[in-house]
Parts: C-alpha cells; sequence; structure tokens
C-alpha cells in the first residue's frame, strides 16, 4: 500500500541493466592541485556502485563532477546517451540525477515536509502565482507532490517528525531526511556522499536497509562513496578505488579487496 | 445519538446488525500517507466478505485456528472477525514477539494459517517453518521488501480478496449462512498468557464471554455509537481485544488505527478518543513529557503551572467526584481549567474523554491523581485474559488510587483464608487450550476461578488488590505481609528504582533499596553534593534521609490501612550495587527475584534482624563484557520511624 505501483511495474526489481552513467578520462585540476587523473569508470542501471579511497583521494570532486558542480579540464561525461565534456548542474538534476550532502544541506529551520518538498521544486509547473493563491490546477498539482513525498516519508519512516522542523533532529534522522528530499526529485541516478559517515552501528544498520530498499523498489542506480569497508562490501555491486585522484581498482567487493594496489594504499608500503 | 447496542451473540452478527442499521456511519479509520482514511460499516461488511470467502476458499473450517501477526491495521481486524464468520479461531500474536517464542504456540494450537503484516513477521514464519510443518498458507498486507519471496505458502492480501471475489461469484449467500451456523457458546478467540514458567497457556474464550463483558461495561459507562476509541495496544493483549474489538463490535463504535507506534500521540490528538485505556507505564511516559516540556518553559508559564498544579491536587479530584468543594476554589479551579487544565488535556490528546481506564499493573497513587485533579475521568479495573477482564471497576464519583472497585454486575468474589481471591463471572473463559490439569488448577469444581492474586475488600466494599497470592506471607505474630505491596509503595517515589521487602515468618518487615541514579544524582547536583558513581551515591548520609523520609512516607501511609498497618517497615539497607537481570537477581521483565536475592545476600538479610547494624558483603558482579569481578563494600542499616495504627491521618 506504500508502495508506487506504476513505478515498480516497469522497474521490476533489480536487474542491473545497460550503462546509464559513463565517466571517461576525467581529469581535475585546482591550479597546481591535481583532484583527478585520468579517471574512468562506468555505472550501469540500477546498481550499487561505491567509490573508495583513503582522504583526499578524491571522491568528493568525483561526485561534484558528474552532478555539474565541478567542471574537469579533461575527459567527457556521458549519461543517458547523451556525451558532454562536463556536466551543468541544472542538466543533472533535470536529467535525474540527485545527491545527498555529506555535511548534510537542508533548512534547518523548515519542517520534514517542507524539505522533502523543495526536493519537488524542479517538477512544479505552476507559476508562483498560482502557487501561492493555491488557484485551480496549483492546488492539484500540490497535491501530487504531497502524496509522493508522503510515500516517500512512509517509505523512510519518519512520520512521526513529519512536521518537525529540522534543526531539532537527531543527526541520524536528518540524514535520513537528506536522502528523503533527494529521493523526492524521482531520480535516476542517486549520489550519496558518505550516508553513514558519523552514525552508530544501529543507525548504520538502519541506513543500509534504507539504501537497498531504495534500490531495490525504486530501482534507482545507487552511486555511493563510504568510510566504512563493512558497508561498502555488503552493499555494493561494485567498487572504484581512488587514491591521490587515480584509479587504482576497478571491480566486485571480492576483487577489490583481494587487490594488492588496494591493500598498499590502505595499509601503506614498505620502503 | 442514541444508544443502539447490537443484539446479537456473535461477533459476525453484530457486525451485519450495524451494517444493516447504519451503513454509512464510519467503522474504522487508519492513517495512511498522512491522511485518516475511513471505512464505513458497509464497506466493512464487504470486505469482510470477501475475506471471509476467500479464507474459506484456502481451506479455513469451523474450530481451526488461524494466525493474526502485527500491529493495529483495518486489514487485521477484519481478519478476526473473517475467522469468526466461518467458525474459525483466529489468534492474535504480540507483535514483537521473536520466532523462536512463536514455535509453540504455532505447535500447540496447530495453526495452518496466517495473516501477517509485513516482511518482518513473514520473515520470522518462514524462520519457523521447518518446525511448524502444519502452516500452509501466509499472506501479507504490505508487500514492500516481498517482492522477491518465492516461497509457495506466501501470497498477498489481495490474492486472497480475489479468490474471495471468485468463490462468492458462485455462492452469493455465502457469508450470511456461515455467519447464521455460529453461536454465542462458539469459541470466538485465543488468547495466549505469557507464563512467567513453562510455556504459555492459550485461553479459549467464547463469543458469550467477551460480548457480555462488553455489555456489562457499555452499560455502566453509557457507551454510544459516536464514542472514539484509539486502537493502539498490542492486539494479542485481552484489554486491546475487549476495549477496541469486542466493545467496537457489541456497541459500534468507531476505532482508529495510528499511523505508526511512534505517532501515536499525535494521532491521539488528532482523533481526540472520548473513550481510552492505558496502561499506567503509557501514562507515566506521558506525564513525564509533560514535566519535561514544562522544565523548558519560560518562569511565568511554570509558576502558573506550578500554582494551578498545587490546586488540582487539592481540589481537583474532588471536584470530579462531585463532593462538596467551596465557591471560591471552584472559580479558582474554573479559572485553572482556562489558563492550564484545558490546554494542558489537549496537548495529551484528552480534551474529549469521557471515560478512561487504566489497568494492567499497579499505578502510583501521585501519578493517577495527576491525571483525574485535571479533570480527566481516569479509573481503574481489575481483570484478566481469562476473566475477559470483567471483575472489577471503579464506578464514578467512587474512585480511589488505591482499589480497583466493587464488583461489577454478576460477578461474585470471595477471599480465601490464605488471602487468595476465587471468583465467578460471565466473563470467565472455557478452558486453557489442550492442558486440562492447568485448567482444573485454575477453575475448581462449582466454577470458581482462582486468580492467584491476594487481596481484600475495604471498607466500602472495594476491591483492594495487594500482592500475588503465593508470594504473600505472615509476620511471625500472624499479621498479613505483602512484599510486593510494599515494594511498589516504595518504587512509586522517584529516587527508588528497585526495592526487595522481607518479613515472612519474622519479627518485623524490612527493606532492601535501589536507589534511581538518575533521579538521585539529579537531586545530589541540585544541592552539590559529589560523587563518583553508584555505591558512592547510595552511601552518603544526605541519600540515607533522603530514602529514609520515603520509607516513613510508607510507613504513614500503611499505618492508616487496617490490615497491613503491622507490617510497616522497621529497617531499610540501601544496596552497594544496582539489582541486575544479567546477575540473575531481576527477571529479564525487571521484576525482583526476592528469593534468589535473599539467599545471595544472606548477611545483609542477617543484619537487618540482627543488632550490629552494620554488615560487610562480597558479591560477584558481572561486567558488560561478559568479565566478573567481586565488590566489596560495607553497608550500614537504618531504622525507619513507624507509626501507631491509624494515628498518621494528620501527615496527609
Amino acid at each position: 500500500m506504500n508502495l508506487d505501483e506504476a513505478r515498480l511495474a516497469d522497474s521490476a526489481g533489480r536487474k542491473v541493466g545497460d550503462v546509464i552513467l559513463q565517466v571517461e578520462a576525467i581529469s581535475l585540476a585546482f591550479g597546481g592541485v591535481k583532484a583527478l587523473s585520468d579517471v574512468s569508470f562506468d555505472v550501469r542501471e540500477h546498481e550499487i556502485r561505491a567509490i573508495i579511497g583513503p582522504n583526499g583521494a578524491g571522491k568528493s570532486s568525483m561526485l561534484n563532477v558528474i552532478n555539474g558542480v565541478y567542471r574537469p579540464q579533461q575527459g567527457r561525461i556521458t549519461f543517458r546517451g547523451e556525451t558532454r565534456p562536463f556536466m551543468e548542474p541544472h542538466h543533472a538534476a533535470v536529467q535525474g540525477i540527485a545527491r545527498t550532502f555529506q555535511s548534510l544541506a537542508l533548512f534547518k529551520g523548515m519542517s520534514v515536509l517542507d524539505n522533502m518538498l523543495a526536493g519537488r521544486n524542479l517538477m512544479m509547473k505552476s507559476n508562483i502565482l498560482a502557487q501561492a493563491l493555491r488557484i485551480g490546477p496549483a492546488l492539484r498539482e500540490e497535491i501530487a507532490h504531497r502524496k509522493r513525498v508522503e510515500q516517500i516519508i512512509d517509505f523512510l519512516e519518519i512520520q512521526h517528525v513529519r512536521k518537525t522542523p529540522v534543526g531539532r533532529l537527531p543527526y541520524g534522522l536528518q540524514k535520513r531526511v537528506d536522502l528523503g528530499r533527494a529521493l523526492a526529485a524521482e531520480p535516476r541516478v542517486l549520489l550519496l556522499d558518505e550516508p553513514m559517515a558519523g552514525m552508530n552501528v544501529e543507525e548504520k544498520q538502519d541506513m543500509s536497509r534504507f539504501v537497498l530498499d531504495v534500490n531495490d523498489e525504486f530501482g534507482t542506480t545507487i552511486v555511493l562513496i563510504e568510510h566504512d569497508m563493512g558497508v561498502v562490501m555488503d552493499l555494493s555491486d561494485r567498487v572504484v578505488v581512488l587514491d591521490y585522484g587515480k584509479k587504482i581498482a576497478d571491480g566486485s567487493p571480492d576483487e577489490v579487496r583481494a587487490s594488492q594496489a588496494v591493500i598498499d594504499a590502505y595499509l601503506g608500503v614498505k620502503h | 445519538m442514541t444508544a443502539q447496542a447490537g443484539t446479537g451473540d456473535t461477533f459476525p452478527k453484530l457486525l451485519l446488525e450495524h451494517a444493516r442499521a447504519r451503513p454509512g456511519d464510519p467503522a474504522i479509520r487508519e492513517k495512511d500517507l498522512g491522511i485518516w482514511q475511513s471505512w464505513t460499516w458497509g464497506a466493512m461488511r464487504d470486505e469482510i466478505e470477501v475475506l471471509a470467502a476467500g479464507l474459506a476458499k484456502a481451506g479455513l473450517t469451523r474450530g481451526a485456528h488461524i494466525a493474526v501477526i502485527g500491529a493495529n491495521r483495518p486489514r487485521l481486524y477484519w481478519t478476526l472477525t473473517a475467522a469468526q464468520a466461518l467458525g474459525a479461531i483466529p489468534v492474535p500474536f504480540y507483535e514483537d514477539a521473536v520466532a523462536a517464542e512463536m514455535i509453540y504456540v504455532f505447535q500447540n494450537a496447530e495453526i495452518a494459517f496466517a495473516v501477517v503484516e509485513d516482511q518482518e513477521q513473514a520473515d520470522k514464519l518462514f524462520e519457523i517453518l521447518p518446525q511448524c510443518p502444519a502452516l500452509k498458507h501466509i499472506w501479507f498486507d504490505d508487500a514492500r521488501g516481498l517482492r522477491h519471496y518465492t516461497q509457495k505458502e506466501l501470497s498477498s492480501y489481495d490474492h486472497l480478496a480475489e479468490a474471495g471475489r471468485e468463490w462468492l461469484r458462485e455462492r452469493p449467500g455465502f457469508f450470511g449462512q456461515e455467519i447464521a451456523k455460529g453461536k454465542g457458546s462458539d469459541t470466538a478467540i485465543m488468547l495466549y498468557t505469557s507464563g512467567t514458567t513453562g510455556h504459555p497457556k492459550g485461553v479459549v474464550l467464547s463469543h458469550d464471554n467477551l460480548v457480555i463483558a462488553s455489555r456489562g461495561y457499555a452499560e455502566m459507562e453509557g457507551l454510544r455509537t459516536d464514542e472514539e476509541v484509539l486502537a493502539y495496544l498490542p492486539m494479542a493483549w485481552i484489554g486491546q481485544n475487549l476495549f477496541s474489538y469486542a466493545q467496537w463490535m457489541v456497541v459500534g463504535f468507531r476505532i482508529n488505527c495510528p499511523e505508526s507506534a511512534d505517532t501515536t500521540l499525535t494521532d491521539m490528538r488528532e482523533i481526540g478518543p472520548t473513550y481510552y485505556f492505558a496502561p499506567p507505564r503509557v501514562l507515566e511516559a506521558l506525564l513525564t513529557q509533560v514535566t519535561i516540556r514544562m522544565e523548558d518553559a519560560s518562569r511565568a508559564k511554570r509558576a502558573l503551572f506550578r500554582h494551578f498544579m498545587g490546586l488540582a491536587r487539592r481540589v481537583g479530584a474532588a471536584i470530579l467526584d462531585g463532593r462538596p468543594v467551596s465557591p471560591l476554589d471552584r472559580l479558582h479551579y474554573a479559572l485553572g481549567t482556562l489558563c492550564v487544565y484545558a490546554p494542558l488535556r489537549n496537548a495529551l490528546g484528552m480534551s474529549r474523554v469521557r471515560v478512561a481506564y487504566t489497568a494492567g499493573e499497579a499505578i502510583g497513587p501521585d501519578l493517577f491523581v495527576f491525571y483525574r485533579s485535571l479533570g480527566i475521568n481516569l479509573k481503574q479495573l481489575y481483570g484478566s485474559t481469562e476473566t475477559s477482564v470483567m471483575v472489577c471497576v471503579q464506578p464514578n464519583g467512587e474512585v480511589k488510587p488505591d482499589t480497583v472497585g466493587p464488583p461489577m454486575k454478576g460477578v461474585e468474589i470471595r477471599v480465601l483464608d490464605s488471602g487468595e481471591i476465587v471468583l465467578r463471572c460471565p466473563g470467565l473463559f472455557r478452558e486453557y487450550y489442550k492442558n486440562d490439569s492447568a485448567t482444573r488448577d485454575a477453575k475448581d469444581a462449582e466454577g470458581w476461578f482462582h486468580t492467584g492474586d491476594a487481596g481484600y475488600f475495604d471498607d466500602g466494599g472495594h476491591l483492594k488488590i495487594i500482592d500475588r497470592a503465593k508470594d504473600v506471607g505472615k509476620l511471625s505474630d500472624g499479621t498479613l505481609f505483602a512484599p510486593k505491596y510494599l515494594e511498589n509503595k516504595l518504587k512509586f517515589f522517584p529516587h527508588i528504582k528497585e526495592a526487595v521487602a522481607f518479613g515472612h515468618a519474622r519479627g518485623e518487615a524490612t527493606a532492601m533499596i535501589n536507589i534511581d541514579v538518575q533521579a538521585v544524582g539529579d537531586w545530589a547536583e541540585r544541592r552539590g553534593i559529589p560523587y563518583s558513581g553508584y555505591g558512592d551515591l547510595a552511601a552518603k548520609p544526605q541519600v540515607r534521609d533522603l530514602i529514609g523520609e520515603c520509607v516513613e512516607q510508607v510507613n504513614a501511609d500503611l499505618s492508616r490501612d487496617a490490615k497491613l498497618a503491622g507490617s510497616q517497615i522497621h529497617r531499610f539497607v540501601i544496596l552497594h550495587k544496582e539489582l541486575d537481570a544479567d546477575d540473575g537477581e531481576l527477571t529479564r521483565t525487571r521484576k525482583v527475584r526476592r528469593g534468589f536475592i535473599g539467599e545471595k545476600y544472606a548477611t545483609i538479610v542477617d543484619a537487618l534482624y540482627g543488632d550490629a547494624g552494620r554488615c560487610v558483603v562480597e558479591a560477584q558482579v558481572r561486567f558488560e563484557d561478559g568479565r566478573t569481578g567481586t565488590v566489596r563494600a560495607e553497608l550500614s542499616i537504618h531504622s525507619a520511624k513507624t507509626f501507631p495504627r491509624e494515628s498518621a491521618l494528620a501527615a496527609a
């Protein structure tokens, strides 16, 4: 009863599909600092793709390149068949890329419900005057948006804080609301920047379940950055490993775990 | 709306009556996606018809058991009635029961069918399936997470309803015919009681039991068809079953299912129930919330709150009971209603409550009086699963904090010499399922049910429950000694967390006390008393005085009770460590294991009855990481002031 039946029918569960997003030979530098050099990988539809690496490896920069916040100096991005030298933020949003942030990006003074409705503002078609007066189509539109947001609230089990200002919620719940805000945009690809950072074990378990459920129920493709190795290895289908802006491994969790380059990057090398 | 309670003798017949008499009235609501959805009696009848047909098609027959597992959801309530329409017997489960606990019940009742709420419950059933081969069909309400399940036993509620529609196309009169076959003496439901020892026992209750008990309450309180009730307690609990199912069907009021367990308070405020049932722990949690929020309020508001709560304590309960109160106080109280009581009742969601009940465990007098003084008609009742909760209830205007009221109409009660309460009542269960010896132990040849509770009637004819009968003892001079009664009285003080009373076959009563480290810690901080941990805090002389005052107040209370005045607490000791379930001192549900503690701390018990005034104990403790160690402490024994019988009235 809390499922969006139509969406379910076409996503038909976790069947990993064709490549939906491909980055090729991306290089990004800030002045003399090379954040990314010649990184290439792809993301398939409906899969959970993790990006891991030590601090400063360029993980968040990679996400910022994908959703258009940073413009790489070199390389190409292909999203849903369209190849561009870089993404524009509004292209990313309109085409169905949403993200959550390591440091939350929520309106602290607004309620959970309003924050999530804000996540749908790209989909609001009626003009601001009609919305303010709640006339005709604007009212119908608002009801439709509210319904969708309520489904996500139900999905994430945050009904009890629906009307609570976000700033008053504990951190773990705020993270869940941030995920809800991103989901409200009904993304094809969801970028999660350290969704479990700063959480205790129980909160991590809850969050992991929600990530899997989002992927499973909505068929959303997920690209995730995470430090907790246990979480990454359990959740993801494929993992790409960055170190000092370079890709050093790419493959299934088991392959990555066995890779000498990864072990060296994480544990250090004897000199 | 006039009372037009149904006259049928089974729940399905009552359903048909309501659906015929007022098909357009709402019967049940559920909050879904933030909106209250309602089903009318007419719509609900149709849903239940389809469901019953689906169950019949799947092979559910007269006398068979069907498990119902989940939170309060309309579809689960409908399953109860649908099963009853076929003459089958629903067996509700606690939604938080772990899989291992369910095995016994599934085997005992040979359950072949189950309707569950969601994936969580379905997973549990698949876990126990190998041990319960009789289980053939599991239907789920909420499909989330279940799409990839391929087990042949599993299918959705919607499939079940679809099968029912098919079945009905060929047999249009099926539902009515099946219901007509039912009699009041048929078994309506089976509820398992959580036995503290051994396996749970299935209490078999007939339609007659529950219908008569429901009518008893409905007549006494004048329940009407427009009552609003919040269905928020576990369905497997008799209280929930009687107040939100049996009475719902008998009276024909409305029940409302909250969105989730966490939203209950908000949902309650939106619904504004007129008829409310809550165990003491729920009332306590509500009060704690109020207290915490008041502490954060501005100084002026706090002063206003304190002032009017003081007045309410003095005259509020008297006004509610209709006892004489001076006109000036009445005016003052009316002002309080405007400023404090009405807004507070609204914040609690109790603005419209006409009758509220509490039961299940002893309720602290302060907590009880708090609600009554606000003008909320909270009353206590006494009953158990075996009696369909129909034994005693406090009538309006005769409410005392420490009794459960006089027997209800049709209930006979006797108190045996041992102090045990035995009774006969129309709600009395038929038997424990497949357990004749337990049935014989509980119900004697003349139909008297042995409650296992000890108590007596006070001067006004109200029953007073003091303890479990097997725990009640006698002091060496023959005075009644009810340890749990003393312990509860002590534990009602916020500073006391646990208490263990001793006195059986001794000259006087004594007690071991655990302070509540949070409450006493706060108290100490405010007074600038430094402490390092539990043991240190417990040994402070100021804390001893604080606890001493609590004990003396208990003694003052006891001295006013003709039967228990002799069991005042003469000496007490504040324990050096907290009683802990890991050390075997408490059960997992946090009940003290008096016998075990008496043996383990025999030196302390000896000291309580000796003259040394102190003792040294060494106790083994188990740390959270599994290591064990010993704690050595020197404890001093304190004497408490006792009062002569009946002399302490002035102290109140």
